[in-house]
This record gives C-alpha cells, sequence and structure tokens, in this order.
C-alpha cells in the first residue's frame, strides 16, 4: 500500500513560495492584458522573493532530515545559500526589470519583419519574470538536497529556465541565442554526466542518500570501480554549473551573449547554487573518500584559477572578460571545498556573499554603458570613460579591485579567509597558486582602471544612460556591501561563522 | 586610559565630507561654511582632549579607544583602534588647527571656482584620513588613513584636471606614492611575519628578541614608505609638480601635513630604528641628501610655489635626518615638523595672496616691488621667511639649530659630515629664501600695467596672520625648558638617551649657524639687485641642471622608465609567447595535437563538448591513478 509522504510545510515555505510566485506569473501571462503585465511581474516577482525571505527569516534556526521525508537538509549551511540566493535575485530582478535588455518578442527571427513590428509595437517579453523565479527555486532546492535524485532535479529546474534566458538579448540576438543553444546542448551533456555519476553511485552505495554514501564508503565494502566513476562523473557535472577548467568552455560565450542581467543572475547566483551543492556533496557525502578525490580537485583548483587569471588578460570584450573572472573565482572557491573543515565552509559562505554583489554590481554597470546601437562590452571604447562618467567608473573600479581583493574592499577578507582555511588544512600548494594567480588577475583589473582613468577618450566613445531608479539601487546596494564588507566584515564573518554547519 | 570621543575626530570630518558630496550642488551655497565649521569642531575636540590629557600625569596620558573588531579569521585579529599620546596629540591639533586656518583661507581663495563646495568635501576628507593616519593604533589603520591622504591629495591635486598637465601631475604623485606604499605594506607583512602582530604595541613588545637583520628590512621598508609620501630622495620628484594643485592644497597637504607623514611614520616606528643602526644610518643619509638636493633646486626656480616646494622637500630632509639619529633626534624632528608647519603653510598661503592678487601668475621674475601693494602678505610672508632661514628668536631658529647641533654630535667623521651638510644646508637655504623675497616683495616692478596687485580679502590674510604669529612664537614656546622635548619623551625617548659626545658648545653652533645664514642673504641681495624679466640663457651649468630639478625626470626616465618599458615589452613578448606557448603545451600533454587545442576557444559546441570529454575521462584517470 502506498502511504502519502509526510512533508514539513512550515520548512519548505521558502521554496514553496517562490514556485508560487512563478505559478502566478505564468497565469499573470496569460490573462493579464500587456499594457500592466511588465509592473504586476515585477511585483511577483519581487514580493515572492521578499515573502520567501520572511519565511526563511522565520525557521532560520532549525534543523531537520527529514523535512521532506529524507531528500533535502534543511540546517545552518542551507539556509545561509537559500538566504544569499534570495537577496542576490533581488538585486538581479532589480537589473532584469530593465526591459531594454531583452527581445521584443524571442520568437521572432533575428532580422525579421516580425521582429520589427514587435519592436514597434512596444511588445515586451515578460516572461522572463517567471522563469527567473523557477530558476531561482531550482537554485534554492540545489544546496539543500540530500539525495541524488533531488539534486538532479534541482539541477535541471534551475538549468532549464536559464537556458531560455540566454537566448533572449534584444540586441545582437544571433549572438544570443548561439549561447542559448551552446549552453543548452552543453548543459544536458553535462546533466548526462552528472546522472551517469549518481547511477554509478548508487550502484557502489545501494543508497541515494549522501549519508547513506558515505557510510558506505566507510564501510569499504562495495566495488570501488564504481565508485570511482561515480566520483568523476558526479564532479564533471558539478563543476560544469561552477565553470572550472576544463569544464569551463561554455563560459565566455554564454556570459558574453546572454542578456547581461541575465549573465549577472547567473555569474551570482548559479555560482552560489552550485557551490552549495558541490560543498555539500564534498563535505557531506565524500568526505570520506576525500584522499581519491583531493588531489585532482586540488589539480582543476589550480588549473581554474591559473587559466582564468591568464586568459582574462587577453580579452577584449569586458563580459568575456568578467566571465574569465568568474572562472578563476571558482578557482578560488574550489579552495574552500578541498579545506574540508568547518573554516574553510565558513569562509567559502563569506566569499560567496562577496563575490555575488561584486558581480552583480560589475554587470549592472555594463548594462549601463551604451551607444545608439546598445550595449558596449568592447574594452577599448571604455577609455577615458572615467573622465566622462566619474561616479559609474570609480563603482566600477571599486568592484574591479574588490575583484582582485585589494583591501578595504570584500574581496581582501573573502580571499584571505578562504586561503587562511585552505592553508590550515594543510593544501599550502594551492594557496601558493591562489595568491600567485591573485597577483596575476589583479594586473588585467588593474589595466581596465588605467582604461578608465588614464586614457585619453576616442572619438567614438561610448555614454553611459542615466540608470533607471530599480538599475541604481541594485548598483548602490553592491557597491555599499562591498565596501562594507571590507571595512566591517565582521558582522557577516560571523554569521557565516554561526550557520556554517552541515547536518550530516 | 580609553575614551569615546577619538572617533569624533574622524567621524565628523569623513561624515560632513560625504554629506556634502551626496547633497550636490543644493549645498553649493553653503557647503564651505559648513566643512569650515566641522574642521573648526575637530579642532575643538583635539583642545579639548590636550586640556585632559596635560592635565594627567606623564604615564596616563595616552588614551585608546576601540571602534570595531576589523578582521578576525582564525588566529588573526586586527581591531580598529584609536590610540592618542603625547605624539598623536601634536599632528592632531597642527592637522585640525592649520586645517581650519587653511579652510577658512580657501572660502575666499575658491569663491571664484564653481566647485567650491567639491573642494572643501575633498578638504574635509583629507582632514578625515590624516587624522586616521596618525591615530591608528596599528600599522595596518595607519595604512588606511594613509591610502586615504594619498587619494585625497591625488583627487586635490587634480582637482583642475580639465588642464592635461595638472591631470599628469597627479598622475605622477600616484605613481612615486605606489613605490612608496608597496614599502609599507611589505614592512606591515615583516612585522606580521616576525612578530605575529601590527599593532604598534605589539610589535615593540616583539623588538628586543627580534633579529638584527629583521630589523634593519622593517626600518628600510618604513623608510621606503616614508620617502615616497614625504618627497624624500630617491621619490622626490613628484612634489614639484604637485603644485598645481589650488595653492591651499600646496599649503596644507605639500607642506605641513601629509608631507611630514614620512616623518610620523619614522618617529612613530622609534623602537625599530632603535633596534637597528644600519636602518638609523639609512635614514640619514636619505634626509642628508634630499636636504641638499631640495636646496639646491630651490635656488634656481622662478616659480614661486615650486620654490617653496624644493624648499618643502628640503626642510623635511631635515626631519628625516634628525629621525634618524636616534632617541636624541626623534622630538626635534617633530619640533621643527611643527614649527615648519607653521612657516611654510604661511608662506604658502602668502603665495597664493601674491597669485590671488597677480591673475594666478606664478613667476617671479614678473613680480617684484610687491611689498608695497600688498602690506600685509608681505609682513607675514617675511616674519615666515625670518623663521625659516633661522633668524632668532623666531620658530626656525630654534628647531633648526637643534638639529645642526645634534648632527654635529652624531659623533666622528659621520658628525661633521652631517654637521657639514645641515649648515651648508642652512646657508643655501639662506640664499634661496632671501633671492624669493627680494625677486617678490623688492627691486623695481615687473608686471604688466595689466596687473592689479592689491592686498586680499581679511578672509585670507587673517589665517596668514594667525599663522605667522605661529611662525615668531612656536619656536621658543616648543624650546623654554625643553617643553616639547619633555612631553613627548614617553612616547620617543623612554630611557632618557643624551646626545653624545658634545662636539662644540651650542653657543658655538648657533654662531656658525647664523654666519652661514647672513653668508647666504649678503650673497642673495647681491645677485638679485636686478632681475631680469626673462631668465638668461647664459648661466652656469650647475643653474641649468639645478633648473631642470637636478635632471631627476631626466634620471627618473633613463633609471625607472625606460628599463621598465623594456620590461613591460619583454612582459608582453613573454605573455605572448611563453604564456600562450604554455598554454598549447597543456594542451599537446592533454590532446596529443597541439593544432587542436590552439582553437580551444573556437566557438563549437563540438569541441568544447570534446574538451568535457578529454576532462571527464582524466579525472577517472586521475583517480584511478591515486587510488592504485
Amino acid at each position: 500500500m502506498l502511504t502519502a509522504p509526510v512533508l514539513n510545510y512550515s520548512l519548505l515555505a521558502p521554496i514553496l513560495v517562490i514556485l508560487g510566485g512563478a505559478l502566478l506569473g505564468v497565469l499573470v501571462e496569460a490573462f493579464l492584458s500587456r499594457a500592466i503585465r511588465a509592473s504586476v511581474q515585477l511585483t511577483i516577482s519581487l514580493g515572492s522573493l521578499i515573502l520567501a525571505f520572511a519565511q526563511l527569516w522565520r525557521t532560520h534556526s532549525q534543523t531537520s532530515l527529514t523535512a521532506a521525508v529524507n531528500s533535502v537538509t534543511i540546517d545552518g549551511a542551507s539556509v545561509f545559500f537559500q538566504g544569499i540566493i534570495l537577496v542576490l535575485a533581488f538585486i538581479a530582478v532589480l537589473l532584469i526589470a530593465d526591459q531594454d535588455n531583452f527581445a521584443a518578442q524571442a520568437s521572432a527571427v533575428p532580422g525579421s519583419e516580425e521582429e520589427r513590428a514587435a519592436i514597434q509595437s512596444g511588445k515586451q517579453q515578460t516572461e522572463i519574470f517567471p522563469l527567473t523565479l523557477f530558476a531561482v527555486a531550482g537554485m534554492m532546492l540545489f544546496p539543500m538536497a540530500n539525495d541524488l535524485i533531488t539534486l538532479f532535479v534541482a539541477l535541471e529546474v534551475l538549468s532549464l529556465p536559464l537556458y531560455l534566458m540566454a537566448g533572449l538579448s534584444r540586441r545582437r540576438r544571433l549572438l544570443s541565442q548561439e549561447a542559448a543553444l551552446k549552453y543548452f546542448l552543453l548543459g544536458a551533456f553535462s546533466s548526462a554526466f552528472f546522472l551517469f555519476g549518481a547511477a554509478f553511485l548508487y550502484g557502489y552505495s545501494n543508497s541515494l542518500t549522501l549519508s547513506g554514501i558515505s557510510a558506505a564508503i566507510t564501510g569499504g565494502s562495495g566495488n570501488d570501480i564504481f565508485l570511482l566513476i561515480g566520483i568523476s562523473f558526479l564532479s564533471v557535472g558539478l563543476l560544469f554549473k561552477v565553470g572550472a577548467v576544463p569544464f569551463h568552455s561554455w563560459t565566455p560565450d554564454v556570459y558574453q551573449g546572454a542578456p547581461t542581467p541575465i549573465t549577472g543572475f547567473m555569474a551570482a547566483c548559479t555560482k552560489v547554487a552550485a557551490f552549495g551543492a558541490t560543498l555539500r556533496i564534498f563535505y557531506v557525502g565524500l568526505a570520506a573518500a576525500q584522499w581519491q578525490w583531493k588531489p585532482i580537485i586540488t589539480a582543476i583548483a589550480i588549473l581554474t584559477m591559473a587559466v582564468g587569471a591568464i586568459a582574462a588578460i587577453a580579452q577584449r570584450d569586458v563580459k568575456r572578460a568578467l566571465a574569465f573572472s568568474s572562472i578563476a573565482h571558482a578557482g578560488f572557491l574550489l579552495t574552500g571545498v578541498l579545506a574540508l573543515n568547518k573554516a574553510g565552509l565558513s569562509a567559502s559562505l563569506f566569499y560567496l556573499v562577496a563575490y555575488g554583489f561584486t558581480t552583480l554590481g560589475a554587470f549592472g554597470i555594463v548594462t549601463l554603458v551604451r551607444d545608439s546601437t546598445g550595449e558596449v562590452t568592447d574594452l577599448n571604447r571604455w577609455a577615458g570613460l572615467g573622465k566622462k562618467s566619474p561616479l559609474i567608473s570609480a563603482m566600477f573600479v571599486l568592484f574591479l579591485l574588490s575583484f582582485a581583493g585589494i583591501p578595504m574592499t570584500s574581496g581582501f577578507i573573502g580571499k584571505f579567509s578562504l586561503f587562511n582555511a585552505a592553508y590550515e588544512s594543510g593544501n599550502i600548494n594551492v594557496v601558493i597558486v591562489g595568491v600567485l594567480s591573485s597577483a596575476v588577475a589583479a594586473f588585467f583589473y588593474l589595466r581596465i582602471v588605467v582604461l578608465l582613468y588614464f586614457t585619453e577618450p576616442t572619438s567614438d566613445t561610448v555614454t553611459v544612460v542615466i540608470p533607471s531608479i530599480l538599475t541604481r539601487a541594485a548598483i548602490t546596494v553592491c557597491a555599499v556591501v562591498t565596501i562594507v564588507l571590507g571595512i566591517y566584515p565582521s558582522l557577516v564573518l560571523n554569521m557565516a561563522d554561526t550557520f556554517a554547519s552541515f547536518l550530516q | 586610559m580609553t575614551s569615546s570621543h577619538l572617533v569624533y575626530l574622524i567621524a565628523l570630518p569623513l561624515f560632513s565630507s560625504a554629506f556634502l558630496i551626496l547633497m550636490g550642488r543644493k549645498a553649493d551655497k553653503w557647503g564651505h561654511i559648513f566643512a569650515t565649521l566641522i574642521s573648526a569642531a575637530v579642532f575643538g575636540v583635539g583642545v579639548s582632549e590636550f586640556m585632559a590629557m596635560h592635565s594627567r600625569a606623564g604615564d596616563m596620558r595616552a588614551v585608546t579607544q576601540h571602534l570595531f573588531s576589523w578582521i578576525s579569521v582564525g588566529t588573526f585579529q586586527v581591531d580598529a583602534s584609536l590610540l592618542l599620546d603625547q605624539l598623536s596629540i601634536c599632528f592632531v591639533l597642527l592637522i585640525s588647527g592649520v586645517g581650519t586656518l587653511i579652510h577658512i583661507y580657501s572660502i575666499a581663495y575658491m569663491s571664484h571656482d564653481k566647485d567650491r563646495r567639491r573642494f572643501f568635501a575633498y578638504l574635509n576628507f583629507f582632514i578625515a584620513a590624516m587624522l586616521l593616519l596618525v591615530l591608528g593604533d596599528s600599522y595596518l589603520n595607519l595604512y588606511v588613513g594613509w591610502e586615504g591622504v594619498g587619494l585625497a591629495s591625488y583627487l586635490l591635486i587634480g582637482f583642475w584636471n580639465q588642464k592635461p598637465t595638472y591631470a599628469t601631475a597627479a598622475k605622477k604623485a600616484f605613481v612615486a606614492n605606489r613605490v612608496g606604499d608597496v614599502g609599507l605594506s611589505l614592512a606591515i607583512m615583516i612585522a606580521f611575519a616576525q612578530f605575529g602582530s601590527v599593532t604598534f604595541d605589539g610589535v615593540k613588545a616583539g623588538v628586543h628578541g627580534a633579529s638584527p637583520a629583521a630589523l634593519t628590512a622593517l626600518g628600510a621598508m618604513l623608510l621606503l614608505a616614508a620617502a615616497g609620501k614625504s618627497a624624500q630622495f630617491p621619490l622626490q620628484s613628484w612634489l614639484g609638480d604637485a603644485m598645481a594643485g589650488p595653492t591651499p592644497v600646496s599649503a596644507l597637504i605639500h607642506a605641513a601635513t601629509m608631507v611630514t607623514a614620512g616623518v610620523y611614520l619614522i618617529t612613530r616606528s622609534n623602537f625599530i630604528f632603535d633596534g637597528s643602526s644600519t636602518a638609523r644610518l639609512l635614514v640619514v643619509i636619505v634626509g642628508g641628501i634630499t636636504l641638499l638636493f631640495g636646496a639646491l633646486i630651490g635656488t634656481a626656480k622662478d616659480d614661486i610655489k615650486k620654490a617653496l616646494a624644493a624648499s618643502t622637500m628640503s626642510q623635511i630632509g631635515y626631519m628625516i635626518l634628525a629621525s634618524g639619529l636616534g632617541p636624541v633626534g626623534y622630538a626635534i624632528a617633530i619640533m621643527h615638523l611643527l614649527t615648519h608647519g607653521f612657516f611654510k603653510a604661511g608662506m604658502f598661503l602668502g603665495a597664493g595672496s601674491v597669485m590671488h592678487g597677480m591673475d594666478d601668475e606664478v613667476n617671479m621674475r614678473r613680480y617684484g616691488a610687491i611689498g608695497k601693494v600688498m602690506p600685509i602678505t608681505f609682513a607675514t610672508f617675511g616674519l615666515g621667511y625670518l623663521a625659516i632661514i633661522g633668524v632668532p628668536p623666531f620658530a626656525g631658529f630654534y628647531s633648526k639649530d637643534k638639529i645642526i647641533e645634534i648632527a654635529f654630535n652624531a659623533g666622528g667623521t659621520k658628525g661633521i659630515i652631517l654637521g657639514g651638510a645641515t649648515l651648508l644646508g642652512a646657508a643655501i637655504t639662506a640664499f634661496y629664501m632671501t633671492r624669493l623675497m627680494v625677486m617678490t616683495f623688492a627691486g623695481s616692478k615687473r608686471w604688466d600695467d595689466k596687473a592689479h596687485p592689491h592686498e586680499s580679502p581679511v578672509l585670507m590674510w587673517l589665517p596668514m596672520v594667525v599663522l605667522a604669529i605661529g611662525s615668531v612664537a612656536t619656536g621658543f614656546l616648543f624650546n623654554s625648558g625643553n617643553s616639547l622635548v619633555n612631553w613627548l619623551a614617553p612616547v620617543l625617548n623612554p630611557n632618557n638617551v643624551e646626545s653624545g659626545s658634545e662636539l662644540m658648545k651650542p653657543i658655538v653652533v648657533s654662531s656658525l649657524a647664523l654666519l652661514a645664514v647672513i653668508l647666504g642673504v649678503a650673497l642673495a641681495v647681491t645677485k638679485y639687485r636686478t632681475v631680469p624679466v626673462e631668465a638668461p640663457e647664459d648661466v652656469s651649468i650647475f643653474t641649468k641642471v639645478a633648473r631642470r630639478d637636478l635632471l631627476q625626470d631626466a634620471f627618473n626616465e633613463t633609471v625607472l622608465m625606460r628599463p621598465g618599458q623594456i620590461l613591460t615589452a619583454g612582459l608582453v613578448k613573454t605573455d605572448y609567447f611563453a604564456i600562450d606557448g604554455l598554454v598549447r603545451l597543456i594542451g599537446a600533454v592533454v590532446s596529443g595535437t597541439s593544432t587542436f587545442l590552439r582553437r580551444i576557444q573556437n566557438g563549437y559546441v563540438r569541441s568544447y563538448a570534446l574538451i568535457m570529454v578529454i576532462g571527464a575521462l582524466a579525472l577517472i584517470a586521475t583517480i584511478w591513478v591515486v587510488t592504485l
């Protein structure tokens, strides 16, 4: 006889609120007139995010392994990850609200009559809002998932909307659609790896839950080949999502092609979700097999930091450059995975907060630099922007300095605590490479500073559009957080420390 | 002891600065008054702290305030705390006092500038950063203020950045300061590695057990930092160009306060320099070279502000030299710093007043006979002049005389060389300052009839008068009963080290110094009785070299810039060949075909997927190998 599963709705409320908001958004698309759709959708999105955060706040001190029959874990870390994702998504939605970034009608062939008509009639593709909420729901589920099936479902729920969203750029639509298709194909490929790995791990341990796998490894009775293949393939799926070398090749193309607010959303929130899941899988499920996977993850971390930092130097396009920067940051975050101790987890939490805000702010500024044909991402044309738009340039420089890990910014504290944790856990070679690639990366960031302030503007220098009040709010919040976390990080450091625990 | 008021010293001007920036144009009408009042309030807090400190017993005078725990990662703990002791109170009073006077002066001086509010916001920001620099209780907190004043200086030098040369000057200051900053950050890292602490107390507690080599390295790095900030050899070249900023900025930042931060850093780190005679020797050498270098440049400059800037460089050389002489010198260095703060700021304001009356003309060859039309400027400038060349009983006499005295008393050949250098410096100082006075205020008028020099408004001459009174009285005040030396002794000379062997009696030194001054003055008066409007071309090679700042830019270009450019070009080539090559090499190892991986980011999904497959296989292979 089948019994209905017992669900703890109170503890699952945050994610349910987001899913409810997303479904409501779909209904709005179907029933509301076009004129008011955008503002209603925006209200629903922001409202659900706030409500979800309130629900999370209400239950933030509770832990549970059985909120949804063993499939999700509610613990300090999952609450923190969900909290960051909600806050970052809120800011991302503020950026997404500037509809000028999105195609008027995504189904119209680029350059066709139909597209022109859609632009002239002032159509807007407001589906972007429910899609965002669906992705957020997947992102929230990913770091709390406790079994391989839920992990896979969460991975797909967060990925599918992103594939679509990447293709919705208003300008350079072919590039955008190409990016979406690439992201989809490679994402599906990596999902297959992930699923294959999950199957092998099940074959090895006869269990789907992370604690079951951990117990099987400790018991040591299974077939080791299955374990090896399982860990490898599962890692491929995860490393693809975080953008680690050699599974990073999609990142520059997709970051460049996707509409910039979506790039920011992907770079910030997806990274948090993917690292949340990665940390949980390696800390809870696979820690017992660390001697098997540590060498290769060390190698990947080193490779990722180095490739991200070195490749960024050669970039001429600001979005591609930020993509390589995000790859390098994935490498830094992998040192937190390697640390395998509480300090490593807490430092990773802090780093994700710092990185998320800085990234959103940086991409938010990219959306503002335009000429008559739309966004300008060619770095050469940013020359001399510091003279024309001192405030925006100063903020961009602030974000770059934070990426580079210069003191007085959140990036410095993040890197410092992360490397400190990795050092204390004995991963000294990773720390050395990390510091060296920080130095290399700093060269690249400073090059942009020189370009903004010390280079004479060329004749066709671009202008910065007056940001909408929402974009302005989003960028300002990011800048303030970047500075505050650099000067007074104790608040978030302590919070990360309090929440840094996985329920086994 | 702790105090809860210290934070206001920094918070007030900081908030005022942010407030004025955020208010935008709305604050244009009253922003300058607001900023000046804030600065005066800071001075008020400083005075009340001084009164409170003065009424306490000698060893109870230092107060601290813990603000918040800044970085707390594992065992590494840095607090943001402030420390106000006998040394920092001197700076607090100088910075906020002179700072307030210069705020008042700027109200009139900048009255025609449409960005006056922004200027005052920057001035307030500078005050906040400079106070943080002298109030931080650790090298890291000092570093924050250090960067802050650098930023403020950079913003203010480039305030009129619509003129390209001015923006270039700002850039030059920026670069020279970065070099110094590298020194400071290395010093902080050495301190942390050696002593596990970056607070002044923590480092002080650790120096007794430290190796001399570590202390020398630490001292050398601190000296590099000081050289960058205080325009000392070999990082001196930016100060002259920094005169592009508005004159009140030159008076506040590039004469009275910020450029003396290097002297503060060295005297604050006295426990480090006490432990390493090599580091002290380096300090003395740098100070000695700079004091002569600056003085020589000063003799050939026709731009009044650049002549004063060269003089500042030289006077700071005196301070650095004094601080390199160990416990006997620290307090003397601070004394000269304080008196110099008064007379040099006063003279800069005087120069600004002359420029104000002469349509921003800075070339002294086009001045002449200004004393008659600007009597107050002439009188206040004259008092500053008497102070700087060291005529008794003006301020400079006491402080500079002391430096010459302890230099002679350093002992042996070293003492004679140093004493000789400081004496020679005094003579050259008298020469170039007299030259400046004669060319500007005396002689015949060499300005066009279009210029209408007139006395400046009261808001401008009032601060000049106050500073002139300081130039007259401070030396005597500080020296009577050795008051300043005794006041600073608990911080700078706790073991009461006395000056070494007395080579010459103080009266002999004073007489020698006076003789040097008289020689310098007489030479200048005879030589500059008539001044041609155009600078003569048929001058000696020495003059030519001095006019070109003793070739410092040529030196920088040949020694630093060219090799730097070659290095950069080399690095770009390395980047191109070696790093790209490396990527290809890695590619070849992984795939077996270099042609395939050269196109690693080729945009084809199929090759991306292939890379993923190869990566996955490599993953399995590695784990397998590890497990075997």
